[in-house]
């Protein structure tokens, strides 16, 4: 599903933050990938979603090499992962509903098949009884599941998410993991990106470490 | 409907419910009034033109006689000007003819009727062989000095003249115009550059989960166009509504000559022209304004 081989990442200005990178996730796995802040585990979340680009080494999503990908092939990329972003990037503008309407606004559902996914995916997070809420309405558990729910609509193949737990007390953050890995259980690929260990070891899943830069 | 429909329509859905919103309508209104100047100038402008077109813009000379001069020596004159190698054609006006076409005119059979007699002299209409404007004048005193001659007018010279001054206006109406547009473009651009500013979070997290540039682009694209339109109307609004108010003064003007004229409205042609046009650059604003502001944002 995600494989690295060899990958490097060097920011304009000189700073490293990925070396020598390999790793692969196969099709439907359950991964965490930890380290200090700043070794990194955010630029390689990046790289899988062509955010940023790999300065060296290939990175295969799907069989696509993520890094050779045309400008105008990325939007199609990006809708085939799920991304649920270390701050949210919820639109407090619109409803919770709308939140989660937006991917589906640009993949050209109908709009019974696009309300239809939108209330399945916020059903599937606990939150269809408030789809008319605005999102600063929720409690910071319920805006995580959010994020998650706009990242799924599309039923995504691979889930990616960065410090989905950050903030968030013991039983909130259980609750997210719960939610990843029932998406797991029908055959997603998921990523997750914390520094919270005793979470990580309370699951047993399989785990990336990354120290300045590289795979432990 | 398909999807490709389904994303359009939405555009325009979008775009529709944000014209009203972050300096819509006062740019409508800019752009409105901007286009009104020029569109309004070329309306009485065509009008003018048609006016001047009644008259024939080919150089004459009208030669008149005196009111006392014979017939013969009317006669005599339209020989030795057929001799004058510098006169193409020669055409005779009897004074009786004369008499007759102005009676036709509208008002003046009453005042000629009034006179009791025909106070109009012979006359030889003059079609000179170089129109330049200095060969004509010499011409002009030449014919000037002949006996039977009691004054020699060129008839055509104001004429001439309008025609001169309406190419002169119609130039500076297409420079406005440029200049207006350009004003036009810039506004459309500073509109759209707001609005997208507004709407930063939600482009670039439409960007990051697989919105197409297309389709980022498409509502500021139809809210360009809306604008530059709703401007059109609002212009040919303006100018339908400055018409009537001037034709008021011009119809109480042109009777008092006898006339009928009136400025002409836009025919349907050039309103056409005019909104489409005021879309053109509209969705031009926009369009620069969307990819400057997308480059600006990055990926």
């Amino acid at each position: 599903m995600v494989s690295f081989s060899a990958v490097a990442k060097r920011y304009p200005g000189g700073h490293e933050a990925l070396r020598d990178v390999s790793f692969s996730l196969q099709a439907g796995e359950f991964a965490f990938l930890i380290g200090r802040s700043g070794a990194g585990k955010s630029t390689l979340l990046k790289l899988i979603s062509a955010i940023e680009r790999p300065s060296a080494g290939s990175v295969l999503v799907n069989g696509q090499n993520v890094g050779a990908l045309k400008r105008s092939a990325i939007p199609y990329l990006r809708r085939s992962i799920g991304l649920v972003f270390q701050d949210q990037k919820l639109l407090y503008d619109r409803s919770v509903y709308d939140n989660v309407m937006l991917p589906l606004g640009f993949s050209g559902y109908a709009p019974r098949e696009a309300a239809r996914r939108a209330r399945a995916a916020l059903d599937k997070v606990g939150l269809l009884a408030r789809e008319r809420s605005n999102p600063v309405q929720l409690s910071g558990g319920e805006q995580q599941r959010l994020a998650i729910a706009r990242a799924v609509v599309n039923r995504p193949a691979l889930l990616i998410a960065d410090e989905p737990t950050a903030n968030l007390d013991r039983e909130a953050a259980e609750r997210i993991l719960e939610i990843f890995l029932s998406f797991q259980q029908v055959g997603v690929t998921v990523l997750i990106a914390t520094h919270d260990l005793e979470l990580v070891e309370r699951y047993g899943k399989r785990v990336l470490r990354l120290e300045a830069g590289r795979i432990a | 409907m398909n999807a490709w429909l389904r994303q359009h329509r939405d555009a325009l859905r979008d775009a529709l419910a944000r014209l009203p919103r972050t300096g819509g309508l006062l740019s409508i209104v800019v752009i409105g009034v901007a286009l009104a100047l020029p569109a309004g100038g070329y309306v009485a402008l065509e009008s003018l033109r048609s006016l001047g077109a009644r008259m024939t813009l080919e150089p004459q000379l009208s030669v008149f006689l005196r009111p006392e001069a014979k017939r013969a020596e009317a006669e005599a004159l339209g020989v030795t000007l057929r001799a004058d190698a510098r006169i193409a054609r020669v055409r005779f006006v009897p004074r009786e003819q004369a008499f007759r076409e102005l009676s036709a005119v509208q008002g003046m059979s009453e005042i000629l009727g009034a006179l009791g007699r025909n106070p109009l002299p012979d006359a030889y209409v003059v079609q000179p062989k170089d129109d330049a404007p200095a060969a004509l004048e010499a011409l002009a005193r030449d014919l000037a000095r002949g006996a039977a001659v009691a004054h020699v007018e060129a008839d055509s010279a104001w004429a001439r003249r309008l025609g001169a001054i309406a190419a002169l206006v119609r130039t500076a109406l297409w420079l406005l115009a440029a200049l207006l547009a350009a004003g036009l473009v810039a506004v459309t651009f500073n509109t759209i550059r707001l609005q997208i500013l507004t709407r930063r979070d939600e482009i670039e997290l439409a960007r990051l989960i697989g919105a197409t540039d297309s389709f980022i682009r498409r509502p500021f694209y139809y809210l360009g166009l809306l604008q530059g339109l709703a401007g059109g109307v609002l212009a040919l609004g303006i100018v339908a509504a400055g018409l009537a108010l001037l034709n008021r003064q011009v119809a109480a003007l042109s009777e008092s000559y006898g006339s009928a004229f009136r400025l002409g409205f836009p025919g349907a042609g050039d309103a056409v022209a005019l909104l489409a046009f005021a879309a053109v650059l509209g969705w031009l604003g926009a369009s620069l304004s969307v990819t400057q502001q997308l480059r600006r944002m990055g990926t």
